[in-house]
């Protein structure tokens, strides 16, 4: 290795630690500011809780499990959401592709659903199916559902007229157009899709506890803001963006490995 | 000698709520084992058109169109459009794989076109990693791969630079004599057209219709594409395709 490659790499190296400390710095000083605020009664800590409040809460919520159940509801509720959404979505999408005049169809529908406040559809879906996770998962899935159908769409319907002209002159047909070109030219938005969809059905079932369930971040929350147990609802706030970070690094991953 | 493709007063439209497009008119034309064929024309004038119409992509108006029987086409399409989620190697068998022909008397020749051309060492790479001359040779071997009898060139150059493309038409010009292929090239470029054909078929503005089949008659032994422009003729058929042409 040359010198010069030597003080890149190096000077790339410390770049990043210095991005990694400043990350980590601002994390360090949010947190301590809030301890110290609280603790000089800066602020009241009965409404804006205080890291120290916050992480008893959480052991004393530890202790019987209760905090991990929750979380882990609200987890899988989000899960179970996204693989529906991702289903859905790739097959409305390839079906739409696959008969143009379906699409045709469809189009003004998906449109003004895509279009459609979806928390105004809750309280219907709560009539309708009960106020068990069933509702907490549809109302998710109707969050994101409409959007990824209308994306994954755009880009199936997008690719290169001469590269479905390729296939067809090699002797395929449009069995082979969708698996040897549509699909594997469209993982990057697939991924992107799935990249924002993770996100939207954490807010979809997050909509959806306030409003129906019994357990579950987004029932703690509604619950302990009622009763002014602010501690609580803050952790559960926390809670839910380590659950964020989280699921993207989890998406990330599959990126890297699809690519 | 048969024939290998005939065309007989071949007509073509297309069609747009706005209105009708006559894209070729009254085209006849035959195309003879192992012969190279130029078609020119100003742009727009349906020369993409006539070669969808011969590869069966679109059907005639008016007129027939008669293959040998049993007869293979190939087609080369003016941008490689070479998958980047596939390496060159996996892209070169894609028809293969489209066809369900991967066994050994395919993929045998394959492998030695891939050799004869240059591309060996980068089988496992991506599309991206190669140079435009490399991507062109490629797209070839793709559609050779099928082994067709008769080969379609779309402005298989168009996107390459000078100097590229004037190595890569040397280049494909002598693997498709010696792979003893019949082909049909369509070009904007009148040298390129000359040095590649054994006969060039000038197309009139739209709609197009044969304005003269000119055939290229050269002084010399074993042409290549790139000897051809050094000819005394070359510049004479130049001129005289120039002429038909304005």
């Amino acid at each position: 290795m040359s010198t010069y490659q030597e003080l890149f790499l190096k000077k790339r190296r410390r770049y990043r630690h210095f991005i990694l400390f400043f990350q980590f710095f601002l994390l360090v000083f949010f947190i301590l500011l809030w301890e110290i605020a609280a603790r000089h009664g800066w602020i009241n800590d009965f409404i804006f809780s205080s890291p120290e409040r916050m992480f008893s809460a959480f052991i004393k919520m530890a202790r019987t499990g209760e905090i991990f159940r929750h979380t882990l509801i609200t987890l899988l509720e989000t899960f179970v959401s996204f693989l529906f959404v991702i289903g859905c979505g790739l097959i409305t999408a390839i079906l739409m592709w696959s008969f143009k005049s379906l699409s045709d169809i469809l189009e003004p529908y998906i449109v003004t659903l895509n279009s459609l406040p979806k928390s105004a559809l809750a309280p219907v879906l709560i009539v309708w199916l009960g106020t068990g996770y069933k509702t907490i998962i549809v109302t998710a899935v109707s969050v994101s559902v409409f959007g990824t159908i209308l994306s994954l769409y755009t880009s199936f319907a997008e690719t290169s007229p001469e590269k479905i002209k390729l296939i067809t002159t090699l002797g395929g047909s449009r069995k082979d157009i969708l698996t040897k070109l549509i699909l594997p030219g469209s993982i990057p938005v697939i991924i992107s899709c799935m990249k924002v969809n993770i996100g939207l059905c954490l807010v979809g079932v997050i909509i959806a506890e306030f409003l129906v369930a019994n357990a579950g971040l987004g029932y703690v929350i509604i619950y302990n803001s009622q009763i002014f147990k602010m501690d609580l609802v803050l952790l559960s706030i926390c809670l839910l963006c380590i659950m964020a970070a989280l699921l993207y690094k989890l998406i990330n991953m599959i990126e890297k490995k699809l690519s | 000698m048969e024939p290998i493709l005939e065309l007989k007063k071949l007509c073509y439209s297309y069609h747009t709520p706005e209105g009708e497009v006559k894209a070729l008119n009254d085209i006849s034309f035959r195309l003879m084992p192992g012969e190279f064929i130029s078609i020119v024309g100003p742009s727009g004038c349906g020369k993409s058109t006539l070669l969808s119409l011969i590869t069966g992509l679109l059907t005639p108006e008016s007129g027939t169109l008669s293959v040998k029987t049993n007869a293979a086409m190939g087609y080369m399409l003016q941008r490689d459009n070479l998958f980047e989620w596939r390496t060159v190697y996996s892209n070169i068998l894609l028809g293969l794989e489209i066809q369900k022909k991967l066994t050994k008397d395919y993929i045998q020749p394959v492998d030695k076109m891939i050799e004869d051309y240059g591309l060996s060492q980068f089988k496992s790479s991506r599309p991206s990693q190669l140079s435009g001359g490399m991507r062109q040779r490629a797209a070839l071997i793709r559609t050779l791969a099928l082994k067709p009898d008769i080969l379609l060139l779309d402005e298989p150059f168009s996107a390459l630079d000078y100097q590229t493309r004037l190595e890569v038409s040397d280049d494909i010009g002598k693997i498709i004599k010696s792979e003893g292929k019949t082909a049909i090239l369509v070009t904007h470029d009148i040298s390129e057209a000359i040095s590649m054909g054994d006969r060039v078929i000038i197309l009139s503005r739209r709609p197009g219709t044969i304005k003269k089949i000119i055939p290229v008659q050269v002084s010399i032994d074993d042409r290549t594409p790139f000897s051809t422009r050094f000819t005394p003729e070359f510049k004479d058929i130049f001129n005289e395709v120039w002429k038909e042409l304005n």
